[in-house]
């Protein structure tokens, strides 16, 4: 299994304030990563810097050989997207094609074919013309994600997917996140609130603090001390 | 009515009525294309400040007395709306600011100018300055007297501005609607940014001697914001806005010829009208829905 993505003494924050500092780990083909730890620990901030949007404030993070960067696919928050724009559910899909296309200026039959199979894949079919203002927060959830993929040719990296959902949607978005990684292969790099899904799915665990706290496989993590107690304090929550 | 057929009629045979039609039409067009672009990604007021910066560089290239003054103002403008989208990228505050801060500073520094050339004698009166001004800021009856030169360059600007939307249009979508996603998969955002930012300053000069510089916002802005009051996709608001706007040139254009209205604020007007009148169709729509 190749190396994907490495972070060397990665750390982050905003205008010069540190919020998370010592992160050391590394992505392989295939992984399937949960990034977990409490809030305004830098969890999103870590996202951006992964995906290039924030350099880190020192540290390096490098994409390695295999994998470059127009073969990510990204979920924002939705907060980041802007919800009162004029486009149809097709259009948007289809806009995560955007990086296979180069300098060509229109979409090819195998790219709106791609967003066509994503849409079907994600039960939106039916919303292909409708306005993505007027959706559902579900819904718009889904078209997020189906524009996702269109772009994950090789990793796929998601910031909080299931916040506004309902358990059943919820269940749902985690299935199809695993059958991607199980099945279509593409490396999965989550941020997740919920820890039950994330010790159930993930395959590695990172738990970022002030600090790292911990990194490795999630077998390792569930036996380790920060596994346990962050366990007892968020998986409760979740079970009520 | 067939008296004002007739009246239009005598007008259209002079080609400078027909040259105004031409440009008119050609700059509505142009103008409209961008809309949902600049108001979805907050930089209406960028616009603003731009026209504002190319009629100080007109007054500098009034002052200088070069005979083109495409020469000054196309790259003067193009350099403040780079080093506009730079600031706008930090922080929002310290890019308003900015904005303020360059359109302002080179309305007052362009109208010294116009004031102190006239003073000096530079070929112009001292009474017909306020009226230069305000045929700079709010367009005049200099669109009634362009040339056939003045027509051409209209015409390979709008042709270069519709060529470059077209094959730009599905990065600009992508850009418009989501940059930190467009950035996050290998899309190169900053550089249709600054596409983006240099087909608007293109537009704005062509647009400044039709309906003055003040204007121009206008004519970007409304026929968008119509549009986005109705139709639901970004494809659809962009050919409704190019209707709205071509629609509004012609008619503006028409009746401040019969009026004798100056142009660019007939247009606005017009454009005025069509938002509020869309306004309304939405609500009955939605009325209707429920």
């Amino acid at each position: 299994m190749g190396t994907l993505l490495k972070c060397e003494n990665v750390s982050l924050g905003y205008e010069g304030d540190v919020v998370t500092k010592n992160l050391n780990f590394t992505v392989s083909s295939g992984d399937y990563l949960c990034i977990v730890g409490e809030n305004g620990s830098g969890k999103s901030t870590l996202i951006k810097a992964l995906l290039g949007l924030k350099p880190p404030i020192s540290g390096s993070i490098s994409l390695c050989g295999e994998v470059g960067r127009n073969e990510i696919g990204y979920l924002p928050q939705q907060t980041m997207v802007q919800r009162d724009f004029p486009a149809s559910v097709r259009e948007i899909v289809l806009s995560g094609c955007m990086n296979r296309c180069g300098f060509r200026p229109f979409y090819s039959k195998e790219e709106k074919k791609l967003a066509h199979d994503m849409m079907r894949r994600l039960e939106i079919e039916p919303l292909t013309k409708r306005c993505y203002r007027e959706l559902s927060g579900g819904q718009q959830q889904r078209v997020l994600l189906a524009r996702a993929l269109c772009a994950a040719r090789k990793m796929i990296l998601l910031d909080e997917p299931v916040t506004g959902l309902d358990p059943k949607a919820t269940n749902e978005m985690y299935e199809l996140i695993d059958s991607l990684n199980k099945k279509d292969k593409i490396t999965v790099i989550m941020v997740s609130h919920d820890m039950n899904a994330a010790v159930r799915y993930a395959s590695h665990i990172l738990h970022v603090g002030r600090k790292q706290l911990f990194f490795g496989t999630k077998e390792d993590y569930l036996t380790s001390k920060t596994g346990q107690a962050f366990l007892a304090v968020m998986g409760g929550e979740e079970d009520e | 009515m067939s008296e004002m057929l007739t009246t239009l009629h005598d007008y259209f045979q002079h080609p400078f009525i027909r040259y105004a039609l031409i440009v008119g039409l050609l700059i509505a067009l142009c103008s409209s294309l961008l809309g949902v672009t600049l108001v979805m990604k907050r930089f209406s007021f960028i616009g603003d400040g731009l026209s504002h910066v190319a009629f100080g560089a007109m007054a500098v290239a009034t002052v200088t007395g070069i005979t083109n003054n495409m020469l000054i103002i196309m790259p003067v403008t193009i350099i403040s709306a780079v080093l506009l989208l730079r600031t706008g990228n930090n922080t929002k505050i310290k890019g308003d600011a900015a904005v303020a801060m360059i359109s302002v500073g080179a309305l007052a520094l362009g109208y010294m100018l116009m004031n102190i050339a006239a003073r000096s004698g530079n070929g112009r009166t001292t009474s017909n300055v306020s009226a230069d001004v305000c045929s700079t800021l709010f367009g005049s009856t200099s669109i009634l007297t362009l040339s056939l030169t003045d027509v051409w360059i209209c015409v390979a600007m709008s042709v270069i501005v519709v060529t470059v939307f077209l094959v730009f249009y599905n990065k600009i979508f992508a850009v418009t609607f989501d940059e930190s996603f467009a950035k996050a998969t290998g899309v190169r955002a900053d550089m249709y940014n600054l596409l983006i930012a240099i087909v608007i300053v293109v537009i704005i000069v062509i647009a400044m001697k039709f309906v003055g510089s003040l204007l121009i916002s206008a004519l970007i802005i409304f026929p968008a914001l119509s549009a986005m009051r109705v139709f639901k996709s970004f494809r659809s608001v962009i050919i409704c806005s190019v209707v709205i706007s071509l629609f509004c040139a012609a008619s503006g254009i028409i009746i401040s010829i019969l009026a004798g209205t100056p142009v660019g604020s007939t247009i606005v007007s017009a454009d005025i009208c069509v938002f509020f009148l869309f306004c309304l169709i939405s609500l009955v729509l939605r009325r209707g829905k429920k």
